[in-house]
């Protein structure tokens, strides 16, 4: 069995499908938090045509499956439409991982969205009273305030967006960006018998990749929680 | 929200609201702008000429490839869910067990499962079942999304269980056991009880999960949603307009479900009665893994 493991190994490149991960989550993380805080604050804005126009997004794509909004943007509108997103010569694999960057960081941009949304809330109406009525104006509220306030509320369910956006980049696999799961496919099908090992192997690396996050986050959280 | 009342913004005067009226154009504009790239995006291609949407008005391709797809990905889902509120609530319970051994089982059962990608999952469970067991035929895509969704849901149950139980007041356990109930006895019939009630509009919300999550089963082509209008659309060559179709069938579905979720929440807020006790969250475990204070990361 140790020689099938190493063959497989040799013939696989594990530590490369993680890496591919690894990319994945951090190109799709930023374009998360970018989109994310611009829906943020068009869901806490005061005008009521961002208000509603955020929380369109959010609806819109909180209930649409992850898998379905990757095909619309690898199947939909590279393959069926030949869209291509920067230099119109690159291949394959890099339109595909471009796409798949796309619609995980359109996806979990809703959910970035939620989490800073919930930052806000956490802070009382009555810390934004208290400051205006020592005759803070409008911005030294927010940064004296309540901002300070709402990014340490929001740090635990940003790690929680970024646990799992870490997982869902496997759903990439189903447009054959060569991800871990997409790895651990074709070494299943390549070695039936060390099925049991395989998955032991690739599982352990998410833990590996999420477990400091979640650690991360929720020490960060504790250290940055408002005492009230 | 309501603007008048926001923790970000005080009361708009007249100068405020007329700086509020431009930014709502500028806002409208730029929303329109964006629609219009991606509506000419579409039509440049031809995606919204008359040939791709009649498909759709025609009575076969909702009785042979949408309703049956809709069909497969409901049952999946409602396996799935049933499947997982048994195993959520048997992995919750060992994580409350008074057996230290059982409790770590458990534990590390959960953490690890949480941790690990549903699709992996779903992949091994589908190839244990292949290779394993030897199943095949039409079966064995169902039980692969099946497993895959109810090893992942289990393990977030249990930590729903967890976390429902721990926020009971401390009251309920010291009245079950100071009128002589073993631990046990009071985890199942005082404690549990009202945790699964509680834990109501989370369990709702996460169907919402599951049936998202089942359209992975596309990879190891179970027929879902997703699969049949892939289907559909190399048959009629109308892909866009097929997941537009599909994409509104999930929203409408998960909408309504959130909206029970909500719904649910707010009947039993007001059915709960006496002071919520916030310092009786000392009944669970006083060291808390780093998954469960990060509560459960629903929806995503």
């Amino acid at each position: 069995m140790l020689d099938g493991l190493s063959q497989l190994l040799s013939e696989y490149n594990v530590l490369g499908a993680f890496w591919m991960t690894i990319k994945l989550t951090l190109a799709s993380a930023i374009g998360a938090l970018v989109i994310g805080t611009v829906v943020a604050i068009m869901r806490v804005s005061p005008v009521t045509v961002l208000r509603a126009a955020g929380t369109t997004y959010v609806t819109l794509v909180r209930n649409t499956p992850l898998t379905l909004i990757v095909f619309f943007g690898a199947f939909g509108f590279y393959i069926t439409l030949q869209y291509r997103i920067g230099a119109q010569n690159s291949p394959i694999d890099v339109q595909n991982f471009r796409w798949a960057v796309l619609a995980l960081a359109i996806y979990h941009a809703a959910f970035v969205a939620e989490a800073l949304r919930s930052g806000i809330n956490t802070v009382p109406k009555g810390q934004a009273e208290a400051a205006r009525a020592i005759g803070l104006d409008f911005g030294a509220t927010l940064y004296n305030v309540v901002l300070p306030q709402a990014f340490r509320g929001g740090i635990a369910p940003l790690g929680n967006v970024l646990i799992a956006l870490t997982k869902n980049t496997t759903v990439v696999a189903t447009i054959g960006v060569a991800e871990a799961s997409y790895l651990m496919k074709g070494m299943i099908e390549f070695r039936p018998d060390l099925i049991y090992i395989i998955f032991v192997i690739m599982a352990t690396g998410f833990v590996i990749l999420t477990l400091p996050v979640g650690v991360g986050f929720t020490a960060l959280s504790r250290r940055f929680a408002v005492k009230r | 929200m309501n603007a008048e009342a926001s923790v970000l913004f005080d009361a708009p005067g007249p100068k405020a609201r007329r700086r509020y009226a431009v930014i709502a154009v500028i806002g409208t504009l730029a929303i329109l702008a964006l629609l219009y790239l991606l509506v000419r995006a579409l039509a440049a291609k031809g995606q919204f000429t008359a040939a791709k949407w009649s498909p759709f008005i025609e009575p076969v391709t909702w009785t042979s490839y949408l309703l049956p797809g809709l069909r497969a990905t409901l049952v999946a889902a409602f396996f799935s869910i049933i499947l997982a509120m048994i195993g959520g609530i048997l992995l919750g319970m060992g994580r409350l067990s008074q057996l230290a051994p059982v409790r770590a089982v458990c534990g590390v059962f959960v953490e690890f499962f949480r941790a690990v990608p549903v699709l992996m999952m779903m992949l091994f469970a589908y190839y244990v079942f292949l290779f394993g067991i030897g199943v095949s035929g039409d079966i064995l895509p169902l039980l692969g999304v099946i497993a895959g969704l109810t090893f992942y849901n289990s393990c977030v149950i249990a930590e729903l269980i967890r976390s429902g139980v721990g926020s009971l007041p401390k009251g309920q356990q010291e009245a079950a056991l100071a009128i002589g109930l073993t631990p046990f006895a009071t985890l199942r019939l005082v404690l549990l009880p009202q945790a699964i009630t509680m834990m109501l509009p989370s369990i709702v919300s996460q169907l919402v999960v599951v049936l998202k999550d089942s359209a992975l089963g596309f990879l190891i082509l179970y027929p879902e949603l997703v699969r049949s209008g892939q289907t559909l659309a190399s048959l009629k060559g109308n892909l866009i307009p097929t997941f537009i179709v599909v994409a509104t069938i999930f929203i409408i579905i998960n909408y309504l479900l959130t909206r029970l979720a909500r719904y649910l929440e707010r009947r039993l807020q007001t059915r709960r009665r006496g002071p919520r006790v916030a310092e009786s969250q000392t009944i669970m475990s006083p060291s808390m893994t780093p998954g469960g204070a990060l509560t459960a990361p629903r929806q995503i």
